[in-house]
């Protein structure tokens, strides 16, 4: 509660009306004990006196009243009508809701279709006709604006409480012999308590508007009597000789509203968990590169990264998602990265051509060397020329990576015209066969199906066409086949390893598999904690692992036919990349750990073709896997 | 396609009778008998009884119910008595007035709304979108009938660019651009609610969307960035303000009345004031029914427009 209130007044806007609130609130309660004239006595002869002229603070209106007083008396009416109906709604509403989503069956059937209807009507007209039976008239009024705003509470709250009914402690409760009124009374009731009065802050602006509304509309407040809408309905026929009579009654219910509303906004992200780390903000088109150090100069192969280090910035807090990485991949070559979940594989992946989501994703360091270019100091439409083009990505979970709403032939044409003038027909043409050419039966039919039409693996293959259209350089495939089953996986990653030979293709793929990697990459970078651990061609490493992680994580690949054999986790987490330990990020997971591992700056050595990151290589080549 | 616009039209079947059941019961509510209200306080038991015979209040209410269903669904929906003419006569002609305000209301809440919001998300924390959510915060605060007197005090009385009030001139009217010229403040005071409420939504929904993996993908395509915005996240983002705009189109429609109070609009929504304060009960149950059916069917209109932009609707 002391957090949420934190959170809330942190919001300036939401501090501000809740003390513009609370002030009014204080003056309305306070109305009746300050030294303020008589609201209604009437003096003829002081008709419509401009603001501060004597003894009136505001002047006064048609009838020689005094317009501050009125305005004072009419906003503790209208805060006071606008409250009662909000109460009313929400207690009447919610007992619906409750009674709906308790019961459910016939009677929550029965209950929700009448609530439905009441829903169908447009509500200032549903409002309108109550008062029009119950006749004009203030009390009338509150029941309108309460009657109609019944049906949104009986409606959230039935949601609510139809997913407590089938709790556990609603079993219980009815075990140990409680009634159906005690359950409501003494297991329902407090935990829907808070959603109620969530629904009641976010409507209650919208009572008093409304009651105002019918006042103003000669409905509601009957004279001499007067809310804040019937002062503004009787200054009406005065707004052009004496506007301020109208303004003044205007004004305050501007602020009122206003106030409840900033209030609203301010609950309502303090209560959404999603806006406290600041998650909901968009992707700009490319990630945002700040470099700290001068970058290093091009290098020849066809696609290089460079001591590359992508950063995020959350709050005061830094995660090193990549520490300065370098890699290369040539053509007709095949580079597995591989490590576990948050090793920084798939934001190095990310990051050559500048998709890291940005905020909070940023570039510090190192650069992304292309055909001798370098992509980290590329402008937006320098990288957006490569992206597709030269440079493709194949994404995990394709149900997620192809939108939705398009279907896979317009997506594949999107493709290729994002690129270069095609004609439609020809473009279309060009679709099929790229579906052909990843072995889609039927495919130019599948051309006009929606991606939630096509099974996982189709997905997983149409996002590989996607890929091809521009017969690129390079993919960038982020682990392509994890969401697929096994059959469909040695499928993809055949075609895959095809497609390369065809084609010549670079392709750079990101897995968490070894036996993927087996059979598909040249050579294989393994990373940890954003760093790359040991690197080199795949056989050799697969013989003969030099870092204990590399080890580790073959050891908890299943072999088939290979016998029983005991499977490996590794013991422990890999470490925030908020706060790195010093030295060895792996050695507190590393059986082989000594002290000086823990200190200073641990490099990756090369040896031959190879390199791994470690002080004690030999140890571990020489050790079978225990632990 | 049909099948799903056939489906949607049969299923309003039940909720137009149900519109007219709970209009007729609240109707029904009354305090006192129309015919009193009628011939004043001092008609003779004679005259009184002679009404409702005409009216058919002395038959029992669920007869009377559909009596006056009846007739309805023959296009008789009874005769006003504070106008002494037909109700559906009098009903047909405001409510034209009523949907040139609402319409254009809702074009511009929906037009409007949707590019701020486009703009507010795309230019997150930027200073457009700082000005966008501080208008949209006023915009929803201000009550609609008072800012309808504010713009007539500054555009028609101080600057005298718009007329005061009415549908058309008095004198020499009668032609659009008369008509456009009246009808510029009033539909703008109805819609600014409207326009803020869609604006909001759509910043949120668009941020949401932006979020999303497809629109990495499509940008890791190559796809420029007008086009990641304005068509794959706006297109996703339609799924949910489209719903919202269905709930504004009904905001406007009813909404209606303060305007037409104001701005002495000829509407439907002062046709339904003037017969509340005249006890013209015919009128308010032809007036209230007529109009929300109207909104029920374009309800329907949106879930189809729904279903056409979302192909996962209809499987």
């Amino acid at each position: 509660m002391i957090q949420f209130l934190k959170l809330l007044f942190r919001n300036r806007l939401a501090a501000l009306g809740a003390v513009t609130l609370s002030f009014t609130l204080l003056l309305a309660v306070l109305t009746p004990i300050l030294p303020l004239p008589n609201p209604n006595i009437t003096a003829t002869a002081d008709r419509f006196l401009p603001p501060f002229s004597d003894g009136h603070l505001l002047g006064t209106d048609h009838l020689g009243r005094d317009l501050f007083s009125r305005l004072m008396w009419g906003t503790r009416l209208s805060l006071a009508v606008g409250a009662a109906a909000a109460l009313i709604a929400a207690f009447i509403g919610s007992t619906i809701g409750i009674v709906a989503g308790f019961m459910g069956g016939r009677t929550d059937n029965i209950i929700m279709r009448l609530v439905d209807m009441l829903m169908a009507f447009p509500y200032i007209l549903l409002a309108l006709a109550i008062v029009a039976a119950l006749g004009p008239g203030l009390v009338n009024a509150l029941f309108a604006v309460a009657a109609v705003n019944i049906p949104f509470f009986a409606r959230n709250i039935r949601g609510v409480t139809v997913g407590l009914a089938n709790k556990e402690f609603v079993d219980a409760a009815r075990l140990s012999g409680m009634s159906n009124l005690q359950i409501i009374l003494f297991e329902i009731l407090p935990n829907v308590l808070p959603v109620i009065v969530i629904a009641m802050s976010t409507t209650v602006g919208w009572m008093i508007l409304e009651t105002a509304g019918l006042s103003f509309l000669g409905l509601g407040s009957q004279p001499p009597q007067a809310d804040l809408g019937s002062m503004l309905g009787e200054a009406r026929a005065a707004l052009i000789t004496s506007p301020h009579t109208s303004i003044v009654p205007g004004i305050m219910i501007f602020l009122i509203v206003m106030s409840i509303n900033l209030l609203g906004d301010g609950v309502r992200d303090a209560i959404d968990p999603r806006l406290k780390s600041g998650a909901l903000s968009r992707p700009l088109p490319a990630t945002i590169v700040e470099r700290d150090t001068t970058p290093p100069a091009p290098s020849d192969d066809l696609l290089a990264l460079q001591d590359l280090r992508t950063e995020f910035h959350v709050g005061d807090r830094t995660y090193k998602a990549v520490g300065g990485v370098s890699l290369k991949v040539n053509k007709g070559e095949c580079l597995g990265i591989i490590g576990e979940s948050g090793s920084g594989k798939s934001v190095t992946a990310l990051s050559v051509m500048g998709l890291v989501a940005s905020p909070p994703g940023k570039i510090v360091g190192g650069a992304v060397s292309f055909q001798g270019n370098d992509l980290v100091g590329a402008s937006y439409d320098q990288l957006r020329e490569l992206r597709g083009d030269r440079v493709a990505y194949i994404f995990q979970d394709p149900l997620s990576t192809l939108h939705p709403l398009y279907k896979v032939g317009d997506q594949l044409i999107e493709a290729m015209q994002a690129h270069r003038k095609m004609p439609e027909k020809e473009a279309r043409a060009r679709a099929v066969e790229l579906l052909e050419a990843v072995r889609i039966p039927n495919a130019a039919r599948r051309v006009d199906n929606y991606p939630h039409e096509m099974s996982g693996g189709m997905r997983q293959r149409v996002s590989i066409a996607m890929a091809l259209a521009n017969e690129p350089d390079v993919i960038i495939a982020d682990e392509p086949t994890t969401a697929l089953d096994v059959t469909v996986q040695a499928q993809i990653l055949t075609l895959l390893d095809e497609l390369r030979r065809e084609r010549d293709l670079a392709i750079v793929f990101i897995t968490h598999d070894f036996g993927v990697v087996a059979q598909l990459c040249d050579r294989v970078a393994v990373m940890y904690a954003g760093r790359i651990v040991e690197e080199g061609p795949t056989a050799p490493i697969l013989d003969d692992p030099q870092h204990p992680y590399t080890k580790k994580l073959m050891a908890c690949v299943p072999e088939l036919g290979g016998g029983k054999r005991e499977l490996h986790a590794i013991p422990g987490l890999p470490p925030a990349v908020d706060r790195l330990p010093q030295g060895c990020a792996f050695a507190p997971r590393c059986e082989f750990a000594q002290e000086v591992c823990k200190q200073g700056e641990i490099t990756l050595d090369a040896n031959g073709d190879r390199a791994v990151r470690c002080l004690f290589p030999d140890k571990v080549s020489q050790t079978e896997v225990t632990s | 396609m049909a099948a799903y616009i056939l489906k949607r039209l049969i299923s309003a079947i039940p909720v137009l009778f149900g519109i007219t059941l709970i209009v007729f019961l609240i109707m029904a509510m009354i305090p006192g008998d129309p015919a009193t209200a009628i011939l004043g306080a001092y008609a003779t038991p004679e005259n009184v009884a002679k009404i409702n015979k005409d009216l058919g209040l002395d038959a029992p209410l669920f007869q009377r119910y559909f009596i006056w269903l009846g007739n309805m669904l023959t296009g008789d929906f009874g005769r006003s008595y504070s106008l002494n003419r037909p109700v559906l006569d009098e009903i047909l002609e405001r409510f034209n007035a009523t949907l040139i305000l609402a319409g254009t209301s809702f074009v511009l809440c929906a037009l409007f709304g949707i590019l701020a919001g486009v703009i507010s998300a795309a230019r997150q924390y930027g200073w457009a979108d700082k000005a966008i959510t501080f208008t949209v915060l006023i915009g929803i605060s201000i009550p609609s009938f008072f800012l309808g007197m504010v713009m007539i005090l500054v555009f028609a009385v101080r600057l005298r660019w718009f007329p005061v009030s009415g549908m058309y001139a008095i004198y020499g009217g009668g032609d659009l651009p008369d008509l456009l010229n009246h009808l510029v403040m009033p539909a703008i005071a109805l819609a600014a609610v409207a326009t803020g409420v869609v604006a909001r939504m759509s910043r949120s929904a668009m941020l949401e969307v932006l979020r999303q993996d497809y629109i990495r993908t499509a940008r890791a395509k190559g796809v420029n960035e007008r086009k990641v915005v304005l068509g794959h996240a706006l297109k996703s983002a339609m799924v949910t303000i489209i719903p919202v705009l269905g709930i504004q189109a009904g905001f406007v429609l009813s909404g209606a009345v303060y305007i037409e109070m104001v701005f002495q609009w000829p509407g439907i929504g002062r046709m339904l004031v003037d017969a509340i304060l005249k006890r013209d009960i015919l009128l308010v149950q032809g007036g209230v029914v007529f109009v929300a059916a109207c909104y029920v069917l374009f309800n329907i209109i949106v879930d189809v427009a729904q279903s056409l932009l979302d192909p996962r609707i209809k499987s």
